[in-house]
């Protein structure tokens, strides 16, 4: 199968939005699935949340930071370029519902993946405070549409460049402390930071729902790579996830398991650095 | 008795280190010797253990008189994927069982001249094969393994319209990311896939079913559904350290090594890792397809351990002969009890118990228990868990009525038919995991009976 690259930019620093075209999965796409694709022939099948999807236009929007290697080819593609496999949707949709009040937090790359929940949280009723943050205001991204999205966007940044100095987790802490109801937190984001929100909002005894990102490959249960443990269990995070109570997950073996192909990857980053530059 | 033509393979030493097929096929004048074997039994038993009835005194006679073209044919009409059960199907308790020649010394080796068979076709040039009439109906077929091919074959041999929906890639199924190259060649299954496409069946891959489309879609698009979804959902053991890095179900160490090519790694982007010591736990063909792979990603000792003995392996024997040939060790009335971690969530070894053999159990096997206080510890640094699988459940999101069993594998009656109507099912999705050949002859069964329907409605 083969499918065309509609639309492509960049939007930070190493960070990209592709529009693909695939109608069918544009079709069935729900908030909080994901899909996986694969260049050509000899990558790597790697899983990207989809970020926005038009089921009229027919096209699934992904948005992605280069990573290594096959995130960084990825974003080397331009318009009409073609994607030798893109499947989805996969994984089960986020638990949309009207509870009230909802904070929705996004880190980094986890901005685009927390961006179409927020709008389904909005359009099921909920008010929807965003709070969104990256180590520099640079790297922000999709900051209008979650303005245009949120009833209230807060912002932070490690650095301190635009909005609060420092984690988004300490924004949504004086939220928790000014005593206004929330019903549930969604934290979408680097491991270690989904790790401290589910240690911050423990004590509060609020719902905390991530979306954890472990090593994939076919997305549909018949390898169990993406295996995480949630209170206790294993769960296979591409069909039991990838939402999890936050208060549940080992956040320590997913970091772990994370990083179990490192010096493959680095191997491969050479070779694939080496290519480049005897191709420029 | 004139002796059984050995088959030629590559020496051990050597392709313990090489993903090159291991059984290198008999040439032309061994596969008319050995043919020349049969006896041509009047009542030949033979047949009757052929889950697709292929007319095997008929193909052999053939080649006895050097008439391979005919020799396929007779072979292809009844069996779409001959270079593929030649070499993996289990002859050795099917066909081969049954030869008269058996009761006295070794049986005809069918399996070897059917893959003679179609190699030599194949190397000819395959016979593109004529179209049907259009029926006007129109089937969906979920699944591109061995089970969902056939159906797909036979139904659009019947002139029904034939979609394929596959979730992987790629077509093939087990055959594909299971089995791996160095026993199937992958460009054997994809000429044979090659074939059917050319019957007009229309092959999609990226599709999931229960996903994109659920069965309940596809029952109102199609006249009728096949379902061939295999068992593809890994089991574990549920020991402590089973999530410690380094520790694979044989799916994903496979699927890693035969799907995405990591024994090509890094021109082939997916990584694996490569152990020195590994252990791989089971006793089937998927646990010493796992053990050969790591051998050949350059391991320095694998060890097969198994709970059971010798005559309890359920792989078939000459791939058990072959892993011992390339110096896999045999750890056998040995379980595992738990997997020792290492440094940053690593695997360090695994603690095992001896086990002796018991009363047999109600699968007829004598069933292990474990020896009091001979608890081991084996080094390891990759522990590679082949216990078995169980049906995928994906397909059965949106298929309200479908009736399954107590194990997740789907119901269905003698004629192949599940509990909702237009839809049969069959291969390892109905039993468990099994054969390449039961599943091809559930899904040859299921193509009578839609056709049947189809013609009937
Ligand atoms: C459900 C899910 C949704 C995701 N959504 C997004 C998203 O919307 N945007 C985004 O930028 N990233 C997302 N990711 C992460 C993204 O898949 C990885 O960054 C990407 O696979 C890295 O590949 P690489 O070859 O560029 O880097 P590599 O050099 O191969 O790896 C860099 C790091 O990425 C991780 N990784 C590597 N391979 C995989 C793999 N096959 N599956 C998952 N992680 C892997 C590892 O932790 C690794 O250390 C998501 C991951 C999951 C599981
Ligand atoms: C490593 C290994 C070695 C083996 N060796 C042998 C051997 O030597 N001899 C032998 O006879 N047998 C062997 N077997 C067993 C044999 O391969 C299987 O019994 C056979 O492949 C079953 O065929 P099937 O068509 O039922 O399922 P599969 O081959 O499993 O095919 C099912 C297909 O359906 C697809 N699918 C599943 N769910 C969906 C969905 N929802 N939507 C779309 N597609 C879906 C899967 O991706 C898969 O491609 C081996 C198995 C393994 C794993
Ligand atoms: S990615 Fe293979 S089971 Fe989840």
């Amino acid at each position: 199968m083969s499918y065309t690259i509609l639309e492509k930019k960049q939007i930070a620093p190493q960070v990209h939005l592709m529009k693909v075209l695939a109608p069918d999965v544009a079709k069935a796409a729900k908030a909080g699935q994901f899909i996986i694709l694969r260049i050509d022939e000899t990558s790597e099948r790697i899983p990207l949340t989809i970020a926005d999807f038009d089921a009229g236009e027919g096209y699934v929007t992904i948005i992605f930071q280069e990573m290594g290697k096959t995130t960084k080819q990825l974003a080397k593609m331009s318009d009409t370029d073609v994607l030798q496999d893109f499947v989805g949707p996969l994984g089960k949709p986020a638990d949309v519902q009207k509870l009230g009040t909802v904070i929705l937090v996004g880190g980094g790359v986890g901005i685009a993946p927390v961006y179409p929940q927020v709008k389904a949280y909005r359009e099921a009723g909920n008010k929807v405070i965003s709070i969104i943050g990256a180590r520099n205001k640079d790297l922000l991204v999709l900051e209008d549409e979650m303005q245009d999205a949120s009833d209230e966007l807060y912002v932070a940044t490690d650095d301190g460049s635009k909005g609060h100095h420092g984690f988004v987790t300490e924004v949504a802490k004086k939220i928790l402390d000014s005593g206004e109801k929330i019903a549930r937190i969604v934290v979408i984001g680097p491991p270690i930071l989904m790790k401290v929100a589910a240690g911050m909002t423990a004590p509060y005894g609020v719902e905390t729902i991530v979306s954890l990102n472990p090593i994939m490959i076919d997305g549909t249960g018949m390898c169990g790579g993406c295996r995480v443990s949630v209170g206790g269990e294993t769960k296979f995070a591409c069909v039991d996830g990838p939402e999890f109570d936050a208060h549940k997950v080992d956040f320590n073996l997913l970091m772990s398991r994370l990083g179990l192909y490192r010096s493959e990857e680095a191997q491969c980053q050479e070779d694939h650095n080496c290519t480049c530059r005897s191709g420029n | 008795m004139v002796a059984r033509q050995l088959m030629p393979h590559q020496d051990a030493k050597e392709r313990a280190r090489n993903f090159d097929e291991v059984a290198l096929g008999y040439t032309k004048e061994q596969a008319i010797a050995e043919a020349s074997r049969c006896l041509e039994c009047r009542n030949p038993k033979c047949v009757q253990g052929c889950p697709v009835n292929i007319d095997i005194p008929g193909f052999i006679a053939q080649i006895k008189t050097g008439n391979f073209g005919d020799a396929i044919a007779t072979i292809k009409l009844t069996n779409s994927l001959a270079a593929v059960c030649g070499r993996v199907c289990p002859q050795e308790v099917q066909c081969e069982e049954l030869c008269v020649l058996a009761k006295k010394g070794e049986p005809v080796a069918i399996g070897r001249l059917e893959r003679f068979c179609a190699d030599h076709e194949r190397e000819k040039g395959v016979v593109t094969p004529v179209r049907t009439q259009p029926s006007g109906r129109r089937v969906a077929v979920i699944g591109a393994g061995p089970a969902g091919l056939t159906a797909a074959a036979d139904l659009a041999k019947a002139g029904h319209a034939v979609t394929i929906f596959e979730a992987l890639h790629d077509t093939g199924g087990v055959l594909t990311y299971g089995i791996p190259e160095f026993r199937l060649p992958k460009a054997i299954v994809r000429e044979e896939v090659d074939y059917i496409r050319q019957l007009g069946v229309d092959l999609k891959v990226d599709y999931v079913i229960g996903k994109i489309k659920t069965l309940e879609d596809l029952r109102g698009d199609f006249d009728a559904v096949f379902l061939g979804t295999g068992a593809g959902l890994p089991n574990f053991m549920g020991i402590e350290g089973e999530n410690l890095n380094g520790v694979y179900s044989a799916n994903e160490f496979l699927t890693r090594v035969n799907l995405m090519k990591a024994y090509l790694f890094p021109d082939h982007g997916t990584p694996i890792k490569r152990g020195k010591r590994v252990i791989v736990v089971g006793g089937g063909n998927v646990a010493m397809d796992a053990a050969r792979s790591a051998l050949r990603l350059g391991a320095e000792e694998v060890s097969i351990v198994y709970r059971r003995g010798e005559d309890e392996l359920p792989a078939r024997k000459e791939e058990v002969e072959n892993a011992k040939e390339e110096g896999i060790v045999f750890r056998l009335l040995t379980n595992p009890v738990r997997i020792l971690e290492g440094e940053n969530m690593t695997v360090k070894g695994v603690e095992c118990i001896s086990m002796e053999l018991g009363e047999p159990d109600e699968s007829g096997r004598r069933s292990p228990v474990p020896k009091e206080g001979s608890e081991h510890i084996i080094d390891a640094d990759i522990v590679i868990i082949a216990i078995g699988t169980s049906p995928n459940p994906m397909i059965l999101s949106g298929s309200d009525g479908l009736k399954v069993g107590s194990r997740g594998t789907i119901v269905v009656d003698g004629s192949a038919r599940t509990s909702l109507e237009n839809v049969c099912a069959g291969g390892d999705a109905v039993t468990g995991a099994a054969t390449v050949i039961s599943a091809m002859g559930a899904g040859k069964l299921a193509a009578r009976t839609i056709n049947d329907y189809l013609m009937n409605n």
